[in-house]
């Protein structure tokens, strides 16, 4: 019973991460009916992006609050992440709209292939550790000799993820952004006709579900303490499928995929096999593919117009 | 009335427009003056919808020359041909399913960052009141009057001096064709808002227009005065006779 609430925290953790990255899937989906291969790996950039600015603030600069570091570390990785994104679209998505279906898949995996690469070239090959940043562990009780703990990191994450997710959740319902995003989701050409510049909406959405991913890959960097040029692919796997287990293209289903992935990974890795957790995701996205491919949340394909 | 004098809003010039190497437009010539209703009649499949869309840029017409107030809007991206106040309700309506009625207009409404919003939507409610009892409701759930309502209003909610209507007679019962018609003849009296209307319903849009052309596979055969051609034997018999008005 301790060990599975315990899991059930460290899921719960785990899964507000995968929920934030797996946002910038199904809005990249919903707008342009593509799956962003590469969004993984620009995850993956944006927590080395926070490794760095945040030796640089604490080591070079002596900003000695760490959380006062974090907060800056975040918004500068939100930043230069949503630029990437943005280069990437216009440099390797964008000439390609409207050629043969799979030729932006095509591109966003050998996007992934020289992000990751580069990464490992100009990071190096090994795992790159912070000092630890966050220590502070709570113990909410301990019974049967076992301690079930909550740590300030796993506080963080949480509240970040809610707070983020619901100004997102504003942005998106309620201004004009969100309103000229969701219409070229429904309809790009009526879009077009109503004055939308589709090309920019389209643009915003990928730096959106960016700047999301970097909050992901700040928080993943305090969370492990190390950062490795693979670690794009694992997380954007367990991303993607959580955004097609919610649904794909719906919002709400990618953050509840998110939290179910996280789950399943956890308590997967708990009770049958820490081995293989890719394994166990993997199975969920071809059974979930087969049996349902419209997730959760999602709506049946019927609907489109 | 064929007031036809002065420097057309809209002027089309042998427009020929394909989709891939299929000529859909084989070199059309069309004028709209302000404060016109001008109608494009034809049969399903002559290609009006076409013209309609390659005013707008979306597909470009690959020869000729279109030009709004005097500027060549040919090679324009479709949101800036919008800016310059052209508004269209297209063929299939085209209302966004999945927001409601009152997002719908306020799509409308983008170019001006709903600047005026409160008291157009008013003036819309007005003129079309279903859309005011059906404000919270998603627009997929609405009925094809209700749609085409919407259509023509969130049109006109971006204040525009040219409006383009797509058949928004199709499907419709009479009743509701009538309100319609009864709408747009209101608002370019009142207003002197000039209309390009493309409709299959022949009578009813003849009756309406001050202009009128005829569109056959692609090309324009026939233009006159609306009362011209409602008395025109040829146009008679292909667009008006089989009693479907
Ligand atoms: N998206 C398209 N792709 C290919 N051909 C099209 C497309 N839209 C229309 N056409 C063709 O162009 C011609 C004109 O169609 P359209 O403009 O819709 O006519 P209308 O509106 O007068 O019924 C038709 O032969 C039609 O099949
Ligand atoms: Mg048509």
């Amino acid at each position: 019973m301790e060990i599975f609430v315990q899991q059930l925290i460290n899921g719960i953790t785990l899964g507000s991460i995968y929920g934030l990255i797996a946002i910038g899937y199904t809005m990249v989906f919903g707008i342009i009916g593509m799956v962003n291969f590469s969004h993984g790996d620009v995850f993956m950039v944006s927590a080395f992006f926070a490794l760095i600015f945040f030796l640089v603030l604490t080591q070079w600069l002596g900003v000695s609050s760490v959380i006062v570091a974090l907060i800056i570390v975040m918004v500068i990785s939100m930043i230069l992440t949503g630029l990437l994104s943005w280069a990437i679209e216009r440099i390797a998505y964008r000439p390609l709209r409207g050629s043969f279906r799979l030729a932006p898949l095509i591109s966003a995996i050998g996007m992934s292939i020289v992000l990751s690469n580069f990464i490992q070239v100009a990071q190096g090959p090994r795992n790159k550790p912070t000092p630890p940043m966050v220590r502070d562990v709570y113990t909410l009780w301990d019974a049967n000799g076992y301690a079930v703990t909550l740590s300030l990191k796993q506080i963080i994450i949480i509240a970040v993820t809610i707070i983020l997710l619901a100004a997102f959740w504003y942005l998106v319902q309620k201004t004009p952004l969100g309103r000229a995003q969701r219409a070229c989701e429904q309809d790009r050409k009526m879009a077009g006709l109503l004055g939308i510049n589709v090309d920019r909406t389209i643009s915003l959405t990928f730096v959106m579900g960016a700047a999301l991913a970097a909050v992901a890959g700040t928080l993943f960097l305090m969370y492990y303490g190390v950062v490795h040029f693979a670690d794009g692919f694992a997380p954007g796997i367990m991303a993607f499928t959580a955004a097609v287990l919610g649904g794909i293209g719906s919002l709400p289903g990618a953050v509840l995929g998110g939290l179910l992935i996280g789950l399943i990974e956890t308590l997967w890795g708990q009770y049958v096999s820490a081995d293989y957790k890719n394994v166990a995701a993997f199975s969920i996205l071809v059974v979930v593919l087969i049996f349902m491919p419209q997730g959760i949340l999602g709506r049946p394909e019927v609907e489109k117009v | 009335m064929t007031a036809t004098n002065g420097s057309p809003l809209l002027a089309i010039r042998g427009v020929k427009t394909y989709y891939g190497n299929i000529i859909a437009l084989k070199g059309v010539d069309v004028d709209v003056h302000p404060g016109e209703i001008v109608t494009l009649i034809g049969a399903n499949g002559a290609g009006k919808s076409t013209l309609m869309m390659t005013v707008f840029g979306s597909p470009q017409a690959r020869e000729g020359r279109i030009t709004y107030q005097g500027q060549d809007i040919t090679r324009m991206p479709p949101h800036e041909i919008a800016r310059l106040r052209i508004a269209q309700s297209p063929e299939g309506r085209r209302i966004f399913p999945r927001m409601t009625v009152l997002e719908n207009l306020q799509m409308g409404a983008s170019l001006d960052g709903l600047k005026y919003f409160d008291e157009d939507a008013e003036k819309m409610f007005v003129l079309f009141p279903r859309l005011k009892e059906r404000l919270n409701q998603r627009g997929g759930t609405l009925s094809g009057g209700e749609q085409q309502m919407l259509a023509i209003a969130r049109a006109l909610m971006a204040r525009p001096k040219l409006l383009m209507l797509d058949e928004p007679s199709l499907g419709l019962a009479p009743l509701i064709v009538k309100q319609i018609f009864d709408a747009i003849r209101e608002l370019n009296r009142t207003q002197g808002l000039t209309v390009f209307l493309v409709e299959q319903n022949a009578y009813h849009a003849l009756k309406l227009a001050h202009r009128a052309y005829v569109m056959v596979n692609g090309v324009i055969t026939m233009t006159g005065s609306g009362r011209e051609l409602l008395e025109n034997p040829e146009v008679r018999a292909a667009y008006l006779e089989g009693g479907r008005h």
